[in-house]
């Protein structure tokens, strides 16, 4: 780890992906990630990458397929309305197994929406917008730290699961500051290596072997398709069983668990002291990795537990996959803003509350 | 109480530049609201930061016109979160009325100081102090090297001259007073290159207790946290 630095957080994911061995960057402008294609312009040459500014954020995820199918370390970036034209590429990615390691600033929406922080964007992260049965692993940071950790380990785990990674932060973490100590860098690959380091991808002819290899999405013969789509649901098996990741506190004794991801879970933990000080025992259940979705740290809630609440910047999209957790357990209830409004520990604190007297409390 | 005798040395029309990240907003929002409670004169913050979308000076308006602080923002100021900033003829007002004491906000980076040029006019003469508030422990300026380059390049874009440097190093709610003498160190050492004066020493108030730094030669200035809502530190 380097020594603790102040670091604006697109500046950090952008310098951990380098460190996580990125070489190829491909982006288009748009707040509140600017950041970030601003800091690989500046950086990806000096350290013997490429950066290239695209047409449109279409040509940016084709790009990287290209240049990841090629066997480059490929590290692409994007706010909601630019990963949503995103989301064709995303779909070829995941069918030709290419690993990407793709980040989102997200803003509020829907449409241009604003640029201020939003978490509508949970469908999109987690469902999907491209066509398909296809599954991307979802990881969203709650700090800036953890944001340039996970991305560094995304760039690995992308190759590791020869499938994109998902990398889910807003507005607030991509512009706030916090100290951060940046991962070692990943040792330098050469060209001449990616044959030996992934023999699936495009290096052309060797000179002993005349086999080359193919990357395609498009599977004519319904049989084939079928099981090419097998092959991939037993890999979406098993990371559903390795890469669920989950931060929880206090799930035993509560009265009430708050479920956040992001920057929410920041401001529910305020949330859960200013409770606790009124003699309420809130727990925080935080999902890190939102595919695959941690329901099984529901069972850890107990009978003591009266309502779960899911606090979202999104009108109800976290709150399906807390009632899958919850499994018709307890109550669940919702505490949301959107349009770019943020919710205040405070008024968590209230509405968490208000719900307890709603349910007998 | 705090010897504040330096706030004696700035113009009329005080430019705060600096990297994005070195604190430059909140030294605006505490050098303005400062300025206000120690003299008669009108005081009014200008924002001119066309390059943040989040984390601007006018968000904080109400908390700076309660203190006696006249706010000057874009053009759309209560469009806080507007993407396309545009500057408003009429904070040109505080600038042309010599009653006023100016403080600038100026965006981050040497395309953030790019604006100035429209303002040429006003900020060409001995009223004029432009000051860059430098962070030690940002990755771009933790060296005299780095600091050199970052106000040769604000210097080039706005054809000024720094005058002083406001040491600002700082690592939020974890900055420790030797890291207010560190920064101080290489303040210095940049002020004796360029020939500036070395304005004051910042610390965060609350977080670093000014007893630690009463050793150190120099003014200190009590910076609030105004930008940072709390949860971000839980």
């Amino acid at each position: 780890m380097s020594e603790r630095v102040l670091m604006k957080g697109n500046e950090a994911f952008s310098e951990a992906a380098i460190r996580g061995g990125c070489r190829y960057y491909f982006g288009y402008p748009i707040t509140p990630q600017n950041e970030i294609p601003e800091y690989m312009s500046r950086e990806l040459p000096k350290r013997g990458g490429s950066f290239i500014q695209a047409e449109s954020e279409i040509c940016a995820i084709n790009m990287a397929y290209g240049a990841a199918a090629a066997g480059g370390r490929v590290f692409i970036t994007s706010s909601s309305p630019g990963i949503a034209l995103m989301q064709e590429g995303l779909s070829f990615l995941a069918s030709a197994e290419v690993p990407t390691v793709v980040l989102t600033v997200s803003r509020c929406g829907p449409g241009i929406g604003g640029i201020q922080p939003g978490q509508a964007d949970y469908f999109q992260a987690t469902r999907g917008g491209g066509n398909g049965d296809y599954k991307i692993p979802v990881f969203a940071p709650s700090g800036i730290q953890e944001g340039a950790d996970l991305v560094y380990e995304a760039m690995e785990l992308s190759d590791k699961w020869r499938n994109p990674f998902f990398i889910f932060t807003d507005g607030i973490l991509g512009q706030m500051m916090e100290p951060v100590a940046l991962p070692e860098p990943h040792p330098d690959v050469k060209p001449e290596d990616i044959r030996s380091l992934k023999p699936w991808a495009l290096t052309g002819y060797g000179e002993d072997d005349k086999k080359r290899n193919t990357i395609i999405s498009l599977r004519m013969q319904p049989d084939v398709l079928e099981r090419h789509v097998h092959k991939l649901f037993e890999k979406y098996e098993k990371a559903e069983k390795e890469l669920v990741r989950v931060e929880s506190h206090g799930l035993e004794d509560a009265e009430v668990v708050i479920v956040a991801y992001g920057i929410v879970a920041r401001i529910a933990k305020e949330a859960i002291d200013i409770l606790a000080e009124q003699g309420v025992q809130a727990g925080l259940l935080r999902p890190i990795s939102l595919w695959p979705f941690p329901y099984g740290e529901f069972k850890k809630i107990t009978d003591k537990t009266k309502v779960v609440i899911s606090a979202e910047l999104s009108m109800g999209q976290l709150i399906q996959d807390v009632k899958l957790g919850v499994d018709g357990r307890f109550p669940v209830k919702l505490i949301n803003r959107t349009g770019g409004m943020i919710l205040s520990s405070v008024e968590i604190a209230e509405r968490t509350k208000k719900i307890l007297e709603e349910v007998g409390g | 109480m705090t010897d504040m005798r330096f706030l004696g040395s700035l113009g009329r029309k005080t430019l705060v530049t600096g990297h994005y990240g070195s604190g430059k907003t909140e030294f605006s929002i505490s050098l303005a609201m400062l300025r206000a409670s120690m003299q008669d004169k009108k005081l009014a913050i200008i924002d001119l930061d066309i390059i943040n979308p989040y984390f601007r000076s006018r968000e904080r308006r109400k908390l700076l016109e309660e203190s006696g602080v006249s706010v000057y923002g874009s053009a759309y100021d209560e469009e806080i979160t507007a993407e396309l900033p545009a500057i408003g003829a009429k904070l040109r007002k505080p600038l042309e009325d010599s009653t006023y004491q100016v403080v600038i906000d100026v965006g981050g980076n040497d395309s953030g100081a790019l604006i100035l040029n429209q303002f040429t006019k006003y900020f060409d003469d001995a009223e004029t102090t432009l000051l860059a508030v430098v962070n030690k422990y940002r990755p771009d300026t933790s060296s005299p090297g780095g600091v050199l380059k970052h106000i040769a390049s604000i210097e080039a874009a706005t054809g000024l001259s720094v005058s002083a440097i406001v040491n600002n190093s700082h690592m939020l709610r974890e900055t420790t007073a030797d890291m207010v003498k560190e920064g101080r160190t290489l303040c210095l050492e940049v002020c004796c290159e360029i020939g500036a004066q070395l304005l004051c020493s910042c610390y965060p108030e609350g977080i670093v207790n000014p007893d630690e730094l009463s050793g150190l030669s120099g003014y200190l200035m009590p910076l609030g946290l105004y930008m940072r809502p709390k949860w971000l530190d839980t």
